[in-house]
């Protein structure tokens, strides 16, 4: 779960969209083809169109998790509908490992949703006349998967989000955290690389909620899918995030990791998110160290540059000596001293460099 | 003056009110003026519609066919050979089922020939003994719904038998189980195309309205003549009347998937054909399933009707002993229909909530097990009929078959009931019925019979236009126009008389139970399990216990379309009260009301939108309930459509006269379905 790949270009992107529009009403089409594939944003607004995504480009690299965050009506689940082809995309383009699935038949299409993606929804969307079980089994049965096959598949994935012993609960006799469950574990029964979160914990009660993040990250750790999760809850983006798209009005703000829409934001909007959150629990060590010095005493106290300040500031202000910051291979590639993590936590954020 | 009138709604309503008395009052009362009565105009109408149906019967593209009886080639036009055809395959079915049931022999002749099996006796199908049929059931409802279902089947099963009702009742339960099935299916066929096409819905949306308020025996006469007389075409207008209901719920239904697991169902990578039948239809199920019991219901309701077109069964046998006045007997075989209707229902029920179970590991005896203990059955209850050969020498042997009027029978003490009953009340049930039919309804029949036709337009034009403006006044005005226009609007009137105080009679009984079941939920689950139940009656049985105390009268009609009528005024008031959100009783409690305030000031205003609509429904109850009145004598448009089903020529005044019901039921289904729709979205509860 690195960040390393956003620069990168020799990584081909799992999802890449290019001037991807969204527009809803009833003349759009018509409008959109007098223009001549020419898009005037005020213009169909003007004629009453509702312009859910605006020409929005981004790019997921495999492996990534990239949390599209924004408010209700910012078309952040049309954006994600667009690229999932639940609606289809006004313009633009929307490759997938390469291939535009605007361009797909339908039968290329069924093909790769029943081999590459995977799809967890916010009213988890169970089936409500199959058991856990059968939900689970179901992507697996449309695929024409023997029922004895299937079953067993649905098993493993119980046991993965630990729904052993409700196998034959329908949906609902279900809690709320359950019931996500058995949609997550439906949305990974055909292990897909490609995994659509939208808004999966949004219904679920705060301690729930916390639960079912942990559970996530425990299972991303393994999975190590690409991820495109939509949610409206900013700190949930900050904690799970590779990288982060805030949307506005059918438009990406900034796109960006967590530290820097934190210490960067790019607009006045995303600085109003940003004000609220603590910095320790967002930043990593790496924004705040200091080049190494050489013949400086440090203590014996050595910490990752990936830490969240949080996690380590204790022992750090604990520690006389400056301490050493080492990247995973153990090699020291800077120090941090107590002032530092000081200034992050009590001091002017505004002078925190990344 | 004009502004005040324009926001004072109650103003508008008394401002038409004094119009319409002073029309009623000074318009004068002879033929020839077109303000009392319009000219029939239509009068050709029926005429037309019967050349109209004689030219496609018999003279519309003829064909050349083969006819294997003279062996030549013959020029018959289409769609009579097309009806024919339709007919031959849905009475094969009711023989073939009919055949599994009872025996015969027509299922063999089908496929051989009169001659053959004349030839070879050994071929005639023998009927399966009564304990076999009962105890095949009985391992159904065991497979199925466990011992609770089991139970109940045995006792329907054992019932119909023990009462000598056998024949007859599988006469009946052969006719549903085929056209019950086809009105599914078609059913559902026809919601999913309406749910898939907005142009198909906007198509059917009107057709549905008027084929469901269209009164049963209109139906009769187009089938007759199309179908001709027999089991087919009273399965043919069953199928009909019962499918209406079907593509409304599968709509309804299908429209409430949340759009998430329809999308749900589109990630894990659905053909259309896959999100269709193992996600939409399975997710829309509740809605569905209760259209498959209303087609059970409307099939049940449709035996004794279908019977007038030649449907074998308890429907027929229900009807002579009508026409009889054998109340006992009557009651008998209403009780068999129930019991079947019961049976179906939730049979349907359980099977469509089947859990299938993935873990054990079944051994043959386990997976076949049901099959094999009917097996066991159907030796034992023929080893039980071959023995019962022995036990019975002389006439009938009970355990095959116990035949007609040799089975138990408590017809006597009902006789004696209904005997003790005229005896005892004789005087007082007289003097009542004379005194309400006197005092009560021929004034009132009198009264509607004088509205002069200008003055009944501006009333219910009038009425349309304050709740939804110039459409809804068009729409009514259309509506009133037609009937207007034929030579049955004096006939119409005394419909329309019988339904008015039948729907306001029903309507205060049914608001008041309701309210008052409503206060309590045991209460109300009580009332609603009532509902229920008698929502399960074919609206037949309703005459039989009427017809003991009042004898063949308008006042007998009148009490069973109120029985009748007052299930869904009930039923609503009940969903409508209890459906107020918990908060607002809090809020209006917090507010220091008590009960009756709340009732008035919080519960009433929010649930009256809903209340409407159970009226409606009383109106479209009570509309089919005088129709079906005609079967004991009225002399409305019901009596007229009766009359027309024995008229060689009656396809045209059925029909017309079948729209006269049906577009009075549209013009108040207009009126009252506005008026809650704006309250609904005044309220925010839409």
């Amino acid at each position: 779960m690195s960040v390393q790949t956003k620069t990168s270009n020799t990584i081909e992107p799992v999802i890449r969209c290019k001037s991807v529009y969204k527009i809803f009403g009833d003349n759009a089409e018509k409008m959109m083809k007098d223009s001549g594939g020419v898009i005037d944003t005020e213009k169909l607004k003007e004629a009453g169109c509702i312009v859910g995504v605006n020409n929005i480009s981004f790019e997921v690299y495999p492996g990534e998790l990239l949390i599209i965050m924004g408010l209700s009506g910012s078309g952040k689940s049309t954006l994600l509908r667009c690229i999932s082809k639940l609606t289809t995309a006004s313009a633009g383009e929307i490759f997938i490992e390469g291939e535009d699935i605007l361009k797909m038949s339908n039968k290329q299409l069924i093909d790769i949703r029943r081999s590459k993606m995977g799809m967890v929804f916010q009213s988890f969307a169970l089936l409500p006349h199959k058991t856990v079980l059968e939900n689970i089994a179901f992507p697996l049965q449309v695929k024409g998967i023997s029922t004895s096959d299937s079953i067993k598949r649905a098993q493993e994935m119980i046991d993965l989000v630990s729904l052993s012993g409700r196998e034959n609960h329908f949906p609902r006799e279900l809690s709320g955290g359950q019931q996500q469950r058995v949609g997550i574990a439906r949305s990974l029964a055909i292990e897909p690389d490609i995994w659509f979160l939208d808004e999966p914990f949004s219904a679920l009660d705060p301690l729930i909620r916390r639960e079912m993040q942990d559970e996530f990250l425990r299972l991303q750790e393994s999975l190590n899918k690409t991820i495109l999760f939509v949610t409206h809850d900013f700190d949930e983006a900050l904690r799970l995030a590779d990288r982060i798209a805030i949307m506005k009005d059918g438009i990406i703000e900034q796109l960006d990791t967590p530290a820097n829409i934190v210490l960067h934001p790019a607009t006045e909007y995303v600085r109003k998110f940003t004000e609220q959150v603590p910095r320790e629990k967002v930043l990593k060590i790496k924004a705040i160290m200091e080049p190494v010095v050489p013949g400086e005493q440090l203590s014996d106290l050595e910490v990752f540059a990936e830490d969240i300040i949080a996690t380590v500031a204790e022992e750090v202000l604990n520690t006389e000596r400056p301490v050493a910051v080492v990247d995973v291979n153990g090699k020291m590639i800077g120090v941090l001293h107590r002032a530092n993590v000081v200034h992050t936590l009590f001091g002017n954020n505004d002078a925190v460099q990344p | 003056m004009l502004i005040a009138l324009k926001q004072r709604k109650p103003l508008q309503y008394l401002l038409l009110l004094v119009v319409f008395m002073l029309l009623y009052r000074f318009v004068p009362q002879s033929e020839a003026n077109w303000l009392w009565r319009l000219p029939s105009l239509f009068k050709e109408l029926p005429i037309i519609i019967n050349d109209a149906v004689n030219y496609l019967m018999f003279e519309w593209m003829p064909i050349s066919v083969y006819d294997p009886d003279i062996e030549e080639y013959e020029q018959k036009p289409l769609f009579g050979q097309i009806t024919r055809g339709f007919s031959g395959v849905i009475l094969f079915m009711i023989e073939l089922v009919r055949e599994i049931l009872l025996g015969g022999v027509k299922t063999i002749v089908t496929f051989t020939s009169w001659d053959w099996v004349s030839e070879n006796k050994w071929a005639r199908w023998p009927a399966l003994p009564w304990t076999v049929i009962t105890g095949g059931m009985v391992i159904l409802g065991y497979s199925l719904g466990r011992a609770k279902l089991a139970l109940f089947i045995l006792c329907a099963f054992t019932y119909i038998a023990v009462f000598g009702q056998w024949e007859s009742s599988m006469k009946t339960l052969s006719f549903v189980l085929v056209s019950a099935p086809i009105a599914i299916l078609l059913g559902l066929w026809l919601g999913v195309w309406a749910y898939r096409s907005k142009t198909v819905e906007a198509v059917m949306n009107p057709l549905l309205n008027v084929a469901q308020i269209m009164p049963h025996f209109a139906y009769l006469i187009p089938v007759m003549v199309f179908f001709g007389i027999g089991d087919h075409a009273g399965a043919i207008a069953t199928i009909i009347f019962a499918t209406p209901p079907m593509v409304r719920l599968t709509v309804l239904g299908l429209k409430k998937v949340p759009p998430e697991v329809a999308e749900a169902g589109l990630m894990a990578g659905c053909t259309d054909r896959q999100l269709l039948y193992r996600v939409l239809i399975p997710s829309a199920r509740r809605d569905i399933l209760i259209g498959v019991n209303q087609v059970i219901m409307q099939c049940l309701a449709m035996v004794v009707i279908a019977s007038l077109i030649g449907a074998k069964g308890l429907g027929n046998d229900l009807l002579i002993a009508l026409n009889q006045l054998r109340v006992g007997k009557a009651l008998e075989i209403g009780v068999c229909i129930v019991l079947i209707a019961l049976v179906l229902d939730r049979l349907s029920l359980a099977w469509a909530n089947k859990q299938t179970d993935y873990f054990a590991n079944l051994s043959f005896k386990e997976k076949h097990q049901y099959s094999l203990i009917f097996l066991v059955v159907f030796v034992v209850g023929i080893a039980l009929a071959v023995l019962g050969s022995f036990i019975f020498k002389e006439g009938f042997n009970y355990l095959y078959l116990i035949p007609q009027n040799k089975g138990i029978t408590t017809e006597a003490f009902w006789q004696w009931g209904v005997d003790w009953i005229w005896e005892a009340f004789f005087y007082s049930f007289k003097a009542f019925n004379v005194w309400f039919i006197v005092e009560v309804l021929i004034p009132i029949k009198n009264s509607f019979l004088g509205m002069p036709v200008v003055a009944t337009f501006t009333l219910m034009m009038g009425i349309g236009f304050i709740v939804g403006g110039i459409r809804s006044a068009l729409i009514v005005g259309g509506c009133l126009l037609f009937i207007a226009l034929t030579e049955w609007w004096d006939r119409a009137l005394i419909t329309a008389y019988l339904m008015t105080i039948a729907v306001v009679i029903s309507g205060t009984i049914g608001i008041l139970v309701g309210t008052l079941a409503a206060q309590h939920p045991t209460s109300s689950r009580f009332i609603l399990t009532v509902c229920d139940t008698f929502q399960t009656f074919p609206s037949f049985i309703y005459l039989i216990p009427v017809m003991m105390f009042f004898g063949v009268t308008d006042t007998s009609v009148l009490i069973a379309i109120v029985v009748y009528a007052t299930i869904p005024a009930a039923r609503y008031t009940i969903e409508g009260l209890r459906s107020v959100p918990q908060e607002l009783h809090d809020a209006a409690s917090m507010s220091g009301v008590n009960r009756f305030q709340r009732w008035l000031s919080v519960e009433l205003p929010l649930s009256f939108p809903h209340m409407a609509l159970g009226i409606n429904q009383t109106v479209v109850f009570a509309l089919s309930m005088v129709i079906i009145g005609a079967l004991i004598g009225t002399d409305d448009l019901g009596q007229l459509i009766l009359k027309s089903l024995s008229d060689k020529a009656g396809v045209g005044n059925g029909l017309v006269l079948g729209f006269c019901v049906a577009f009075i039921g549209l013009a108040v289904d207009q009126i009252l379905r506005t008026w809650a729709d704006q309250r609904k979205q005044a309220l925010g509860l839409s």
